[in-house]
């Protein structure tokens, strides 16, 4: 097996793009990349997505997108892992690479979100989940997380504005980001008085939906140098899943798939959690970046929470998380956020990340989850410059 | 006409072995209605129940059923019938029965079918469960009276129109809770109230629901009944009319000679409205959640178009076991919540959305 | 939500009754059904009728609905963990939002789940309320 890395990132402004289709978000951020990795051919193209037939009315997007980088005849498919599509189709990529079966790699999520109602896209994230069991019953996602949110309130004794620096944390990031939606600071006050969507999330426990697109290049770790002058290595990657349903999993208040996916890369990389310099994870809501925390082995059970609260997730604290404004302020365009971590990862790794660039950043951390947690994927990333 | 013609006995004797009735939490006062409508005086019923946005009369009649199975100690596969009155059914075309049937694990070796009968489906069908079993077609057969009744809005009906269910589980006589020991239908072609297709609220005739419908149809099948049967009202520990408001039962007891005090626990039209198919059942099953053995209950139901149905029921020891197997009347009527009226049109399909 | 006929029609033992599985070689109840005991991995294909009792362990009072379920709104749904044990998810009926605790007893009851529009068919299902006594 070969070791692979980045040679090309690249991304569009996340955002409501009301004048911009989604096979050309794909064209741009896949264009970027191949920009970025001095490239105009690649042996396969992984676009990870997980709306585009329910929202744009088009599935086939492998082909659609090849075409539209005039690069038909080349490999290509569509990855659909609900919202961990983007981190999917890099886990696909690499193991293209690793395997020896392709050089150059473009993988790359995309995701075009607001060209329905509200409702109807709210209905469409909701395929996420178990449509027998959970969406039948009037489950939205962001009602799925809020049950995980009551119960772990319940069972750990915080309060809702425990979770405010998750959001204020993002947020005060996502101001130095230009491709983040969301760049404006928010308060722990007005995280607490913000209007609740699904009781006890708050509009500002929630990520916001936008569209956007991310790609990145991908070579064969041994002569990435000679192709980027900053490289960077995917030292670990791991899928996991656990049961669709939340109601089907013996313990809902623990991420086993984020477990298993973190362990494996940290096994995979030969590393330790303490050996992670900063962590991309998946905080479409509040609870997901305390669970998340938990499962990686950052924070014992029921602790995440106070990671936030003690300050740890600053860029300055222990742990950066969201370093680029995370999945709540940069925005979280499905099947598209996977890769805005991992280029995000890239861009911090490479120290490139302007006014947000950590001091240290040799070791960075993605953590993509699917559905309430059902598919999370995990990927470690090394500087190789 | 002489007695076998007019009263129906069925070749097995047949009871009640189980019973059980559901009614909607939600309450809207006739003040509220007045209220909006700018009505005067004291309306028909203090307040009546309206069923929520998730209910139906398929949703009502499974409660409903439900507790009589739980009541009746039978496997639901041992019905042969199941057979649900109403005037609101959910689909004009599609049984609500086989819904109801599936939904207690009735199906699939039986007979379903729906009646209609404006607010005397409920006890068509009893009568029919009736037949079956006396019949010995089948040994248990399943009885339901269910409707979330539509007043138009402003008109005298909505201060009375409710929503409601009550389920009889038909069996021999020997293992029921209630044996019947007559019953005797009246019917005439009589058009008081009707609703055409196509048509979301009912038509009425006004005064004329009173003395040529409601009166004339049950004091001639009370009146027949007790003749046929020569029985005196004082013999009678309850008895239990179509409950269309207070006055109309008040004043057909009275006509009939019974007392207050016979009437009062099965008249429930006050705090719950007129349940239609479900108002004469429910009154004789709140009855039969307070009755003791060796009591007798006549009840007669009243559809319009219209008829009477009347039954003669003895209470026997089985009942003192089998009511606390299930929530009594009183236990739905005691969970109220009151709301207004602005609720009532969105809980009751009147808001344009 | 979409009416899907077939797809509602086989899931009517599930949503009408809670017919589960009970796993023959462990004992484990199942519910939903899955025919793979979750526990110990073999086939479970007996089938159990649950009773409908059980506990809230978490829920959520929605505001923002899906497509299908905007007449119902505010509606609170829930992780119901049943008295055999599985955990459901389901509505909540017959309660207002702030009277709901996790712990609270509640018990199964069939109510309309959605029904698309005025043509379509309408699909009931179980949803649990407060125990009524």
């Amino acid at each position: 097996m070969r070791e692979v890395a980045i040679i090309g990132i690249g991304q569009t402004p996340v955002g409501e793009h009301w004048t911009t289709s989604l096979r050309h978000l794909a064209f741009e951020a896949a264009r970027n990349a191949l920009r970025d990795a001095n490239v105009d051919k690649v042996d396969a193209i992984y676009v990870g997505n997980m709306l585009s037939g329910e929202i744009t009315g088009q599935e086939h997007l492998g082909a659609l997108v090849a075409d539209f980088l005039g690069l038909s005849g080349v490999e290509a498919l569509k990855i659909e892992a609900a919202c961990a599509s983007g981190s999917a189709a890099v886990r696909v990529g690499t193991m293209a690479v690793a395997s020896g079966m392709a050089d150059i790699v473009l993988a790359m999520g995309v995701e075009k979100m607001t060209d329905t109602s509200g409702r109807e896209t709210t209905a469409a994230l909701a395929m996420a989940a178990d449509a027998e069991y959970e969406v039948s019953q009037g489950v939205s996602f962001v009602a799925l997380n809020a049950l995980l949110m009551r119960r772990y309130m319940y069972e750990y004794g915080w309060q809702h504005r425990d979770f405010a620096n998750f959001a204020v944390n993002a947020h005060t990031n996502g101001m130095n980001n230009p491709n983040a939606m969301f760049r404006f600071p928010v308060t722990p006050e007005a995280y607490e008085r913000s209007p609740i969507i699904s009781s006890p999330v708050g509009l500002l426990d929630a990520s916001p939906v936008c569209d956007g697109a991310a790609a990145v290049i991908l070579a064969p770790a041994e002569y990435a140098r000679t192709l980027s002058p900053a490289p960077v290595l995917i030292k670990g990657s791991a899928i996991a899943t656990a049961p669709l349903a939340i109601h089907d999993r013996p313990d809902p208040l623990v991420l086993e798939a984020a477990v298993l996916s973190a362990q494996r890369a940290y096994k995979m990389a030969g590393i330790t959690p303490a050996d992670v310099d900063f962590f991309e994870l998946h905080d479409a809501f509040a609870i997901m970046a305390a669970l998340s925390l938990e499962a990686a082995g950052f924070a014992e059970r029921g602790k995440g929470v106070q990671m936030a609260l003690d300050g740890e997730i600053t860029r300055e604290g222990r742990l950066p998380i969201s370093t680029m404004g995370g999945l709540k302020a940069r925005g979280h365009p499905v099947g598209a956020t996977g890769v805005y971590q991992i280029v995000e990862a890239a861009l911090q790794l490479r120290g490139l990340a302007g006014e947000n660039q950590l001091a240290r950043a040799r070791l960075g951390m993605t953590q993509n989850i699917g559905g309430s947690g059902a598919t999370i994927i995990t990927h470690i990333l090394e500087s190789l410059a | 006409m002489d007695e076998q013609v007019k009263l129906m006995h069925s070749q097995r004797p047949v009871g009640i072995i189980g019973y059980g009735s559901y009614i909607p939490m939600y309450r809207l006062p006739n003040a509220e209605i007045a209220r909006v409508w700018k009505g005067g005086g004291k309306g028909p019923v203090k307040e009546k129940a309206v069923a929520g946005l998730d209910e139906d009369s398929v949703t009502i009649a499974i409660e409903a059923a439900r507790n009589a199975l739980a009541r009746a100690e039978i496997a639901p596969e041992q019905l042969r019938a199941v057979w649900v009155g109403s005037e609101s059914p959910p689909y004009a075309v599609k049984p609500s029965s086989t819904i109801v049937a599936e939904a207690l694990g009735a199906t699939p070796y039986l007979l379903a079918a729906d009646m209609e009968f404006a607010c005397k489906a409920g006890t068509e069908a009893l009568q029919a469960a009736m037949g079956l079993v006396g019949s010995g077609m089948g040994e248990y057969a399943l009885a339901i009276g269910a409707d979330t009744a539509q007043g138009r809005p402003g008109d005298a009906l909505e201060y009375t129109a409710a929503s409601g269910g009550t389920a009889f589980i038909v069996g021999p006589a020997e293992e029921a809770l209630a044996v019947c020991q007559a019953s005797l239908s009246y019917v005439t072609d009589t058009p008081d109230f009707w609703r055409r297709a196509h048509q979301v609220y009912p038509s009425h005739g006004g005064r004329f629901t009173g003395e040529p419908a409601y009166f004339h149809h049950i004091l001639s099948a009370a009146g027949a009944m007790m003749e046929q049967l020569a029985m005196q009202p004082q013999e009678f520990t309850y008895v239990v009319f179509h409950q269309p408001n207070v006055k109309f039962p008040r004043r057909a007891a009275k006509r009939l000679g019974f007392t207050v005090e016979q009437l009062t626990p099965g008249l429930l039209s006050g705090e719950i409205g007129n349940t239609y198919a479900a108002a004469a059942i429910t009154g004789f099953s709140a009855v039969l959640d307070i009755a003791q053995p060796g009591d007798r209950i006549l009840v007669v139901s009243f559809g319009s178009g219209a008829g009477s149905d009347a039954f003669v029921w003895h209470v026997t020891e089985a009942i003192t076991e089998r009511r606390d197997k299930a929530p009594a009347v009183a236990d739905y009527i005691r969970r109220r919540q009151e709301i207004d009226y602005a609720l009532y049109t969105r809980y009751r399909g009147k808001l344009q959305m | 939500m979409e009416a899907k006929v077939a797809h509602d029609w086989r899931l009517r033992g599930q949503r009408y009754r809670l017919e589960g599985e009970v796993c023959e070689h462990c004992g484990a109840k199942i519910f939903p059904p899955r025919d793979i005991c979750p526990h110990c991995h073999q086939p479970a294909r007996k089938p159990q009728t649950f009773s409908g009792k059980g506990e809230v362990y978490t829920f959520s009072t929605v505001q923002s609905p899906p497509q299908g379920f905007e007449r119902y709104v505010p509606y609170t749904v829930a992780l119901v963990k049943l008295e055999e044990g599985p955990v459901v998810t389901a509505q909540l009926t017959d309660v207002a939002p702030q009277d709901v605790k996790i712990g609270m007893p509640v018990e199964m009851v069939t109510r309309r789940l959605y029904t698309q529009n005025d043509e379509s068919t309408i699909t009931y299902g179980y949803k649990f309320r407060p125990v009524l006594r």
